[in-house]
Formats: C-alpha cells, structure tokens, sequence
C-alpha cells in the first residue's frame, strides 16, 4: 500500500518536533502550558462556564485519558518497532474481560494483571501474523478486532451467565481499587471563589491530586518509563531502529524479529491494561461494549501526539478533557467554542505575520464560524464533542502532516536478509 | 488452457479459504469441548437447522446484506485500497436515504430509485472524502475511513432525533425516520420452494452489481487499469496510468456500493432508519472480502457462509451453546485464511515456474509458442 | 607488528554462481597505511569480491589474510571483529535517528542499563577530531547533505575499531567539492596508520588519491599499477579491453527527417541535486542513438524524464512537429513512445497477471487490446499468440502468468509488445538484461528490422557489444551531461573508456594527476 504524497501547507502549532532538545523543550511546554491555563481562566471569567477549570472536570478528564493514553501507548510501541497495529480496540476488549473474570474472583489487582496478560495474548497473535507469516498488518488488526470481540462475548455467556450479577454481557462486580488525595479539600475554598487565575489553578491541581486511583498513578508511571526505555536505553534505541530502518539495524547485529515480537506483544499488553482500567477503576465491572471505540482514539492521541509519549500525553489528556466537559456541563462545551474562535484569531494574526496570506484568511475565516457559533447558540450538541478526537485527527492529518514523524519504516514488511 | 491446467487453478484458488474453514472449524470444536459440547452434534444441529425454509430465507437475506458490504471493499482492495469506511458509509446512505424516502411521495419504482440513488450517492461521496484526502494531503485511507466512521456515528447521532430527520414510534423507545410509503417498498421474492417466506427483493440488485463489479474489474479499461495499479504501481505508472485518479474513482466506487449495503433491509423489512438498525455490517465485508479473495463468486459463497454461521446459530440456544462460538469461528476464520492464502501465493509462484519449465523441456526446443 | 606485513591479501580467490564465474584468481596484496584502489566496469566483479573480504560470502577457493594471518570470514561480524569496515555504496543510515544513534546501534556504551549518551558523544568527537572528521552527534542524519551522511558511515565503521576501511563507489553521489573532501579524510586516516580500499569506476579521482591500483576486468585482476606512472587513457584501455567490437550494420538507414528532439533538457532531485543538465540531442527517422555510460550517471532519469514519468525542469521535449513537454505519460505512449524497461519486473511486466495481460500495459488504450471502453480479450490473445510466434516467445500458452517466463521470453515479449504498438520512438534501456544470447541476438535483430522501417531509437547500455553493434551514434552521459560524441565506427577503446569514465577531465597529455 503506497501513500500518494502530497505538499502539506501551514503546520498547525500542535505536536512537538521530535528532536530530544532537552531544556528549550521544556521551557517551551511550561510556557505554553501557562499560557493556556491563563486563556481558559479568562474564558471561565467572561463565559461564567465554572466547570471549564474545575476540579471535578479536570479530575474526569484525567480518569477517562488513563484507557485512551493506554491504548495510544501500545500503538506507539508497536509503531515505533515498525508494525501498525490498528487491532488496539480488540485487545482492549480482551483486557476488559480478563479484569472482569478474575478480577471478580481474586480481587482488582489480580484483575488487573489478568487484564495485562489477556491483551498480551492478543498482541502475540498480531505478531505472529505479521511478524512470522508476514500477513499485511491492517488486515491482521482487523482480523484480532473480529476475533477480540467475539471471544469476549463467548466467554462472557459461558463463564459469567448464573453468576451473582453477572450475564451474557457483564460480569459480576469487581471490587474497586482505592483511590488517594494529595490535598485533600484544601483547595476546594479557594476553587469555589471564583477568582481569575487563582481559583482556576486550585481547580486544576484540586483535580489532578484528589481521589485518584493508584492505577491512574500506574499508567502515568508506564508513560514516563516507555520514554525512558525507548529513548534513554539500547534496548530501546534498537527497537525504535527497526521501526527506522530495519536493515540497517540488521547490518549491525539487531534481530529484527525479536524487537518486533517484544514490542507487539507490549503493545497487547499496554492496550489490555488501559481495558483493564475501564473494568476496573471506571466500572467496577465487565460490560460488552464498554471500550466504545477507544482504541482507535488510542491511534487518533498516538498520531496527535507525533508518536512520542509526552505528545501521547496531551493528546490523550486533550481527548479525556472533552470527553469529561461534555458529560458534565454543556456551559462549558458552549465556552470552548469561544477558546476555539479566539485560538483560530490568534493563528491567522501569527500566519499573517509570516506572510501566509491565504493560510490566515482562511484560519480568520473559521475563527468568524466558530465565533458566530458560539454568539448564536446556547449549547453544543453532545455528537459534536464525541467527534472532537476524531475530526482533530483529520486535522492534523490533513493539514499539519509536514510537522507529524511517523517512524520511517512503518507498515513495511521486513524479511530478513532482503535488505539492499 | 488443458482441462487439467483449470483444474490445478481451481484447485489452488480454493485451497487456502477450505484450508482455513478447516482450521476454524478445528479451534471451534476445541472451544466446544471445553464447554462440555458435543462439536459434531453441535454442528449437526445447526446444518439441520437450516434446512428450514424460514431460516434459509434468513440465511439468503443476511448474505444479501453482506454482499454489497463485501464488493464493496473488495473493489478497494483491488487496489491495495483499504476503505475500512464501509460501516460509516453505509450507516449514513442508510440514515439520509431513509429520511427522504419517508419525506417524498412518487410513483412505486421512481420512489425506491430515488432512495437508491442517495443512498449511492451519499457513501460515495462518505468514501470520496477519504480519497481526496489520500491523493491531495497524502493521509492514510486506512486511518480517515476509521475517524470518518466515528463522524458518521456523530452525524447519524446528531440527526436522528425528533424535530430533525426523525420521529418517535408511538409506544415504545425507538425513535427512527418517517416510515417510508408503500411506494418506497420493495415487496419480497418467494424463492425457497413451499414456504411463504420471501428473500429481500432487493436481491435482484445485488445479483447486478456482483455481475457489474465482475464485469467492471475484468472487462474495461478502467478496470484493467485498476487491476494494474493493484499488481504494480510502478509498471502501471509506466504504463501510463494515472494513480491519483485511480484512487479517488476507486473509493467513490467503493463508496457508492457500500452505500447500498443498508438499501434492502430499509425497503424490504424495516421502512425506516430506527437505533436499531444493524451496524457493523462493514467489517463482515472485510472479512468476506478477505476469504472470497475479492472475486464475486468467492464472495458469494463467502455470504453464505456467513450467513449461515450468523443465523443457524440461533439454533444453539437451545443446546446451552453460545450463540457467539460463531464469532469465535468467524474470526478464527478471517486470521487463517490471510495466513493460508500467503503461503499459497508462495507455493503456487515456485509450482507454476516449475511447471512452465518442465512443459517447455519436454515439448522439445524448435517448438514456437504453441496456442491455447 | 611488522609495518611491512600487507594488511590485506588476497589470494587466488574464486567465487562462482550458479551459471557464472563472478570472480576468478585474484589477487590483491593491500599495504598497510595506504589507499589501494579497484578499478573495473559494472559486472566486473568488484562487489562479489568485497562481499567475500565482509564476510557476506565465502569464496570458493583462495584465501585471505588480514594483518598476515590467514582468516575464514563467516559473516560481517566476523570481518568487524578482524578490523574490517564497509562503508556502502547506498547508506544504511536511518533518516529520523541522530548521528549519535546511528553510529553506536547495535555497540552502544552503558551505564548500567541506560545509553551513556555523554561517553558515545566524547567518543565520535574523538573521533571527529583524530581523523578530521567532523559532524555533530546530535544532528539529524536527515537533515544532512550526502557528503556529510557518508562522514556519518566512516565514523560508524571508525568506532567500531575498523582499522580497514572498504569504501564502495564512494563518490558516485558526491559533488567535487565532498570529493575534495573525501580524499582529504582519507589521507588522515591513512596518516593515522589505516588501510583503505576503495572501488570505484571514475578513474580521474582514483589516480587523484590512490598509491596503487589494480585492475579488475571479467572477473579477474587484469594488472596493478602505480597511479604516478600510468595515464588515465592506459586505465580506461585496461578496464574496457583491448579489442572493441566492430559494428555489424553494413548500410545506414538514417534519414533527415528528425523525430524526437531534445533541447537543454534539466532534471533536479531531491535537495536540488541536479540529476540532469542541459541535455539536447536528435533522433532521426531510422538512427539508432546510443547513451554510453556507467549506471548512475543519468541514464534512468533521461529515459523517466522522456516517458513523464518525472517533470523535467528545463528545456524541451519534441516528438516529430509536437512539443510534447508537459504531457502525461498516456499521452506519450499514445502518440508512439514505446518502452523497453531496463528493470522488466519493476516497470514492465505485471508478474503475477497473464501473459495477454501484459501484451496490454503500455498499450491499453488502443486496438487491439479495447474496443471503446471495453477490453477486447479475443483480440488481445490472438494477438498475444502472435507476437509469440513471430517473436519466438517460449510459453506452453498465453495463459501463463508472467512470472513464470524465463528473462528470456520475457524480454521477448516486451520487445514484441512493443514493436506492435507501431511506436515512432523507442527507449530501449537495457533490452538484453539478464536474457540468454540466443534471446539477444533475436533481440537485435528485430531492433535492426524496425530501425530499417523508420524507427528512431534510444538505446541505453552497458553492453558495449550491444551499443556499438548497434548505434548509428554514440554519445556519452557522465553525471547527468553529455560529455562526448563518438562514432561508433571508428572510436577506440581509449576513447569510449576515457569518456564513461571522465578520465578525459584529468589532465591532457601522458601525465596522470
């Protein structure tokens, strides 16, 4: 399958450039960072949408980013080795109904780790077909898809069918795994006065340290510890080699097949857990259906994220943030629109200044349409902001791929001692 | 070509999709005992089944569903297009077809033309998106036909809904499109002997677009050049071709066929777009794709299959079998028959040179180029 | 250690494959702290044999010692272990990596289970340092120009402890100003004690930097010479041979009348390399223009600049009365452009179709492959069965899959293919590639047949029987220019090697560089 290529025009400000430029990097996120918190304090003064910074908005967000930012982060494993794995979402479903069985019957943390060994079951199929048997891989994702899904429901009706509160499509109650406060109610005064900035930063921070659970702490432990590994080891450095260039890696002694195996079957692994934290953390339970499509918005915050796990973060956390404004308060979606207006006006004054005069008319005009949007209606409707991730994606796809760095050799098929 | 030379090909071509209902059938019956069932009388059962006249016509009105669903990524695939939009395709030709079926009154068969033609139109240009964004922005057909379903779901979501395309069904939850007239009904097809149950008449459509999509693949230019790019970019590039337009003429066509997967269910049984209608009909076209090897007469049978496995299962019910080891099956199926059709493609690439040489040795060297 | 003792020698080394002697008694003696340079035309078997000194494969008889031990090289790492470097002709460097990551894959430095980045950094600026090589660790190779992507090489086999260094057609991509600064690294290096052995087939920038040289012609040395003592005109003639072929067309049938015209033709690549400058020839009804030279000069992007395939830059492309510039590649094969690939199974055949569908490609819009919209399959194989007779394709049936033809009848089918479609043009790349001689003499002939009736022919090749055969003109393409025009009656071996090589741009006279 080729990519007819094509010149990319304005790169969107998103996705960070994937050199390791270490200190200007992180300077250049924190200001950023602030600059934003200091843009939506603004925009909950003006709108009164006090939900747009709160903490029970942000604390949601965080909870529903854990299972996107898991599957994205098996995407990234896999991808990085050079293998697309777009059968996330099936080896999520396996990870629910592991955690569901026997985290019904051992306790959550037993749950947990079935959840981990199930996706991982499903990662070493991936791998077998593509790896060994070199079957095109989108076809084999499809394929686990099919196969996740239907093994899932069989098991359900088989083991869950007569059980205390369980049925063909959910399992029993799982016990919850408990959760932990760093601040406690401390800043819940601060938040409730409204003030700019100040109230809005307790909000946040009030989110970010209450009531979370010790898994969430897992996941953010697992994101950090995949940039260790694969950018700070050799281990790491020959795995994302064989997503670069495989034959050459070959030419120096990496054994391509090992790097790809080890890293699909992480990528299972990886996908069953954020499954596992659906069952677990979100539900206390098994139910058919639950990943509703997470696993590909796993892709979609991989691809926004540049295939890096800090890019992983934010787009994951971007992704959960919308997806928790929308369940919790309309006002708030109504007032991102405005964030979107005011962020698309800012845009067309920067292309201006370089000089891309049709780019920023065209960025002008849509922050007028989103503006006028907002003025002109009271709510969103709730399907607009469960497209957000996927029209992003679109997005960023279409408009800012100049910017995105897929690892060079992903998709190829690789087959030892065929290199130039 | 020698009678046995056909054979070998037959042979070899069916090899790989029997070898992997085997396999499939072999992990079933693992998956059976483990439940303490009998696999043959399991499978015994269900062929039993399906002798009845009602269920065939299941059977036949589910395969005809599947098949639009099926050409349609077939014609994708062709050219190494993987237009997995099939399900937002459909679903939406299906949503907006319905609603302006519901909302127009015209003479019978112009009535369910016109909700063909949306429909067709409506998924192609659902797929056509796709495609210009891989020729213009060079994005993956793969990734914006998956985030283009989602959209899909969003829209449909976003319109169905009373005030907008939709009405509520008195006395109960469902809330679907204005049923579609009498005019806009397709009435059904007696075709299993003495029985009053009729096939989705619709089924006359797809018997024309399988001929079409064989005649378009195999018979014009446009399908040759189609077929080439497929093989050999490059030797279609230097032959002349234009990819581009390929690929976006592909996916409107892909498009336009998985427009009319939800077409005879909306006019044959249900009348109206509702919450309920059936989704994920565009990933069973890419498994029947996969095992029919994108050919409308292995599609065809694949249909059946399917259909079959999906609605003699019912039967299992009854025997304390889950309905859903016929995923397991069916999935089981999708993963080997890919593996199973590589290494046949290997072996048949070393067969046939073998072969070739052994004939020209043995037909001795002043022979010329015999003909057929 | 005895600074006398040869870092490298082979020899008698012989390698066969199946059906070819590659290389046959070599011998090669490589002195230590020296460039050793290896001359020879494509197919030579330059590569097989550095292949054998990598360990990439064992010879079939000879041996090799390194540093005056006799050894058995299993596999490159073997080579590696004994001080052996490659640095390849087509860079095994991955674009998104940083220098640093490419050069310490697979050899990283630790510290405890993490990369120690700060020591790989201390040692390639060593490195940089200690033989004038100097690059950023922390670049992107992407970012880099090419000159500063094979630094990236050297380093790589450097810090792996290569105190032997292969260099494979190191200059085939570098413009004169890296050269210059190639060859000021590599005399560094040899300062520092280390042995080079550099391939290559542009004579001018071997007798520039080598000590000693050694010839390579069919598979076995030919002599080796000391660049101060021997002219570039004396290499080309033991590269090329002695005896050239004599052209076998007996009477001209080129006419006046001028079919495809070329004019200033410009070609860029990636980076704004120029892969082709101001290119201008004619091709008249009835000649036969030969494009002599070694691959890589240009000769694949004159003939996909002429197709459409790529858009030329500059200049102009006529077909008879027609500026045919910017038109889509259908439009050139309607207008009678026909094409014999120089890499069939990439460009010219669809292997896993039919052989009457690939009597079609190229010609598929036109009779008797379509009637209107449609494919005309009765006229197609009808067809198809002709050109298997009368081209004397050897196939049971015109059923068979393309795949399972020999090179042979392959070829046999594509020539016939095209001398159907009635083409005014033909770009011949290569047409006897990989075919069996009694193919090619076939081959020939019908190409003769078809200029006699008025077809005008660029011919590309590396086949010099072929290219003087059968040439009404010779002209020679060096780095994307047309350098020289030779008549293919009267040019010597001298002449034709010095041309291809660009041995004419080294100084005039009997004197070497």
């Amino acid at each position: 399958m080729s990519v007819v290529s094509a010149p990319a025009t304005a790169p969107a400000g998103g996705p960070a450039p994937d050199r390791p430029r270490r200190l200007a990097g992180w300077r250049r996120i924190a200001v950023g960072a602030a600059i934003l918190i200091v843009i939506m304090s603004a925009i909950r003064t003006i709108t009164g949408a006090g939900d747009l910074t709160s903490s029970g908005t942000i604390g949601a967000a965080l909870g529903l980013a854990v299972p996107i930012g898991m599957a994205g982060l098996g995407g990234l494993w896999s991808e990085r080795s050079g293998v697309v794995n777009i059968g996330l979402e099936g080896m999520m479903i396996l990870g629910t109904f592991g955690a569901g069985w026997i985290g019904w019957q051992h306790g959550p943390w037993a749950g947990l780790v079935a959840a981990i060994v199930f996706g991982a079951v499903g990662g070493l199929v991936h791998a077998v077909a593509t790896v060994t048997f070199g079957v095109d891989q989108i076809v084999s994702g499809v394929a686990i898809n099919i196969l996740g899904f239907g093994v899932a429901k069989f098991l359900a009706t088989t083991l869950f069918v007569g059980t205390p509160g369980g049925g063909s499509t959910q399992s029993p109650q799982v016990d919850p795994i408990g959760t932990f406060s760093l601040t406690g109610d401390l800043l819940k005064p601060v938040e409730k006065h409204g003030w700019f900035l100040v109230s809005d930063l307790a909000g946040i921070l009030g989110g970010l340290t209450t009531q979370v659970s010790y898994v969430t702490v897992l996941a953010l432990l697992l994101v950090a510890g995949t940039y260790l590994v694969l950018w700070r080891t050799p281990f790491g450095l020959r795995l994302r080699s064989c997503g670069e260039d495989p034959y050459a890696a070959e030419s120096l002694g990496v054994n391509v097949y090992r790097y790809k195996y080890i890293a699909v079957v992480v990528s299972g692994a990886l996908a069953g857990f954020g499954g596992g934290f659906l069952a677990i953390v979100a539900a206390s339970i098994y139910r058919e259906g639950q990943t509703g499509g997470r696993g590909y918005i796993g892709l979609a915050a991989m691809i926004f994220g540049n295939w890096r796990p800090g890019g992983l973060l934010a787009g994951a956390g971007l992704f959960g943030y919308t997806d928790a404004m929308q369940l919790r308060s309309e006002d708030a979606v109504h007032a991102l629109l405005l964030l979107i207006c005011l962020g698309l006006l800012a845009m067309a004054v920067w292309l201006g200044v370089r000089r891309r005069f049709l780019t920023a008319v065209v960025a002008l005009a849509f922050g007028a349409l989103f503006g006028w949007w907002f003025l002109s209606s009271d709510t969103v409707p709730s399907q607009a902001t469960f497209a957000t991730p996927y029209v992003t994606t679109l997005l960023v796809l279409a408009l800012a791929s100049q910017r995105l760095r897929m690892p060079a050799a992903d998709g190829a098929v690789y087959r030892r001692g065929a290199g130039r | 070509m020698s009678t046995s030379g056909l054979a070998r090909r037959i042979g070899l071509a069916l090899a790989a999709p029997l070898l992997a209902i085997v396999f499939s059938l072999v992990i079933t019956s693992f998956v059976l005992l483990t439940i303490k069932a009998n696999p043959l009388d399991t499978f015994q059962a269900m062929i039993t089944y399906s002798g009845q006249a009602r269920v065939q016509t299941l059977i036949i009105n589910s395969a005809v569903t599947y098949y639009f669903a099926a050409v349609a990524v077939a014609i994708g695939f062709r050219m190494n297009l993987f237009n997995i939009g099939v399900d937002g395709q459909y679903r939406l030709a299906a949503m907006l077809s319905a609603a302006i079926g519901g909302n127009i009154v015209l003479p019978g068969p112009l009535h369910v033309l016109v909700i063909i033609l949306t429909a067709v139109l409506v998924g192609a240009a659902w797929a056509g998106a796709a495609g210009l964004l891989k020729v213009r922005r060079g994005v993956s057909e793969v990734i914006s036909t998956i985030m283009l379903n989602f959209i899909a779901t969003a829209v449909i979501a976003y319109l169905l809904a009373p005030g907008k395309l939709a009405v509520s069904t008195a006395g109960s939850n469902n809330i679907g499109t204005r049923p579609i007239p009498a005019s806009g009904q397709v009435p059904g097809i007696g075709l299993v002997p003495g029985s009053q149950d009729k096939v989705y008449g619709l089924i006359v459509l797809a018997v024309l677009v399988g001929v079409g999509f064989w005649f378009l693949v195999n018979r014009t230019r446009f399908g040759y050049d189609l077929r080439a790019t497929g093989m050999s970019e490059s030797a279609a590039v230097a032959s002349g071709v234009d990819v581009k337009r390929m690929v976006v003429y592909s996916m409107l066509i892909s498009g336009a066929v998985a427009g009319l997967v939800g077409i005879p269910e909306l006019v044959g049984a249900a009348y109206t777009y509702s919450l309920d209608f059936p989704a994920g009909l565009g990933f069973t076209g890419i498994a029947i794709a996969l095992l029919g090897r994108n050919h409308p007469v292995g599609i065809a049978l694949g249909c059946l299959l399917w259909g079959f496995l999906d609605n003699s299962s019912q039967i299992l019910n009854l025997r304390d079998v889950p309905v859903e080891v016929v995923q397991i099956t069916q999935g089981v199926i999708v993963l080997s028959v890919v593996v199973a059709y590589e290494l046949v493609r290997r072996y048949r690439l070393v067969a046939i040179q073998r072969d070739v040489a052994r004939q020209l040795a043995s037909a001795g060297s002043t022979v010329q180029g015999a003909s057929a | 250690m005895d600074p006398t003792t040869p870092a490298v020698e082979l020899r008698g080394i012989t390698k066969r494959f199946p059906g070819v002697v590659a290389n046959r008694d070599i011998d090669i003696t490589v002195a230590r702290g020296s460039v050793h340079a290896i001359v020879g035309e494509n197919g030579a078997g330059k590569s097989t044999l550095m292949k054998t000194l990598y360990g990439m494969h064992r010879p079939d008889e000879g041996t090799i010692s390194v540093d005056g031990q006799q050894v058995v090289l299993h596999s490159p790492a073997d080579a590696i272990a004994r001080g052996i470097g490659m640095v390849h002709q087509h860079f095994m460097l991955a674009d998104n990596f940083t220098v640093l990551e490419n050069v310490v894959l697979g050899a990283e430095p630790r510290r405890g289970v993490a990369l120690d980045f700060g020591e790989a950094r201390r040692r390639i600026v060593g490195i940089g340092e200690q033989y004038g090589l100097e690059v950023d660790p922390d670049a992107l190779v992407g970012d880099l120009g090419v000159g500063d992507r094979q630094r990236v090489e050297i380093i790589k086999v450097l810090y792996r402890g290569a105190r032997i260094l292969i260099l494979d057609e190191p200059t085939a991509v570098l413009v004169p100003q890296e050269v210059g600064e190639l060859f000021d690294a590599l005399r560094e290096l040899k300062a520092e004690g280390l042995s080079i052995i550099f391939i290559s087939h542009k004579l001018d920038e071997v007798l520039a930097v080598a000590d000693e040289i050694t010839v390579i012609r069919r598979g076995t040395t030919v002599a080796t010479v000391d660049p101060r003592s021997t002219t570039a005109r004396q290499l080309a003639e033991l590269m090329v041979g002695s005896e050239l072929p004599s052209p076998q067309t007996t009477e001209s049938t080129v006419t006046d009348v001028p079919e495809l015209v070329v004019n200033g033709l410009g070609l860029l690549g990636e980076d704004d390399r120029a892969l082709l400058t101001d290119v201008s020839f004619t091709i008249h009804r009835g000649e036969v223009l030969g494009i002599a030279g070694v691959e890589g000069n240009g000769q694949a992007e004159l003939v996909e600049t002429l197709l459409g395939i790529r858009t030329a830059s500059a200049g102009t492309v006529r077909l008879g009365a027609q500026d045919i510039t910017h038109w889509t590649t259908r439009q050139r094969r309607e207008a009678g452009i026909g094409y014999i690939p120089e890499d069939r199974s990439r460009h010219g055949l669809l292997l896993e179709a039919p052989l009457w569908e690939n009597r079609m490609l190229g010609h598929q819009t036109q009779a008797p492959n379509v009637k209107g919209a449609l494919v005309d399959r009765a006229g197609a194989r009808a067809d198809t069965e002709r050109i298997v007779r009368e081209y004397d394709v050897r196939t049971p049936s015109v059923d068979v899959l393309a795949s399972a033809l020999s090179g042979g009848n392959q070829q046999k089918l594509i020539v016939g293919r095209e001398m159907s479609g009635e083409p005014t043009v033909l770009l011949a790349s290569h047409p006897t590639r990989g075919v069996d001689v009694g193919a090619q003499s076939a081959i020939w002939d019908l190409l003769r047949a078809a200029r006699a009736r008025g077809l005008a022919v660029l011919l590309i090749s590396a086949d010099l029987d072929e290219l003087i055969g059968l040439s009404d003109t010779i002209q020679v393409l060096l780095r994307g220019r047309l350098v020289a025009e030779v008549d293919p009656a009267n040019v010597t071996p001298e002449q034709l090697g010095s041309a291809m090589t660009g041995a004419a741009s080294a100084a005039e006279g009997g004197e070497a560089a």
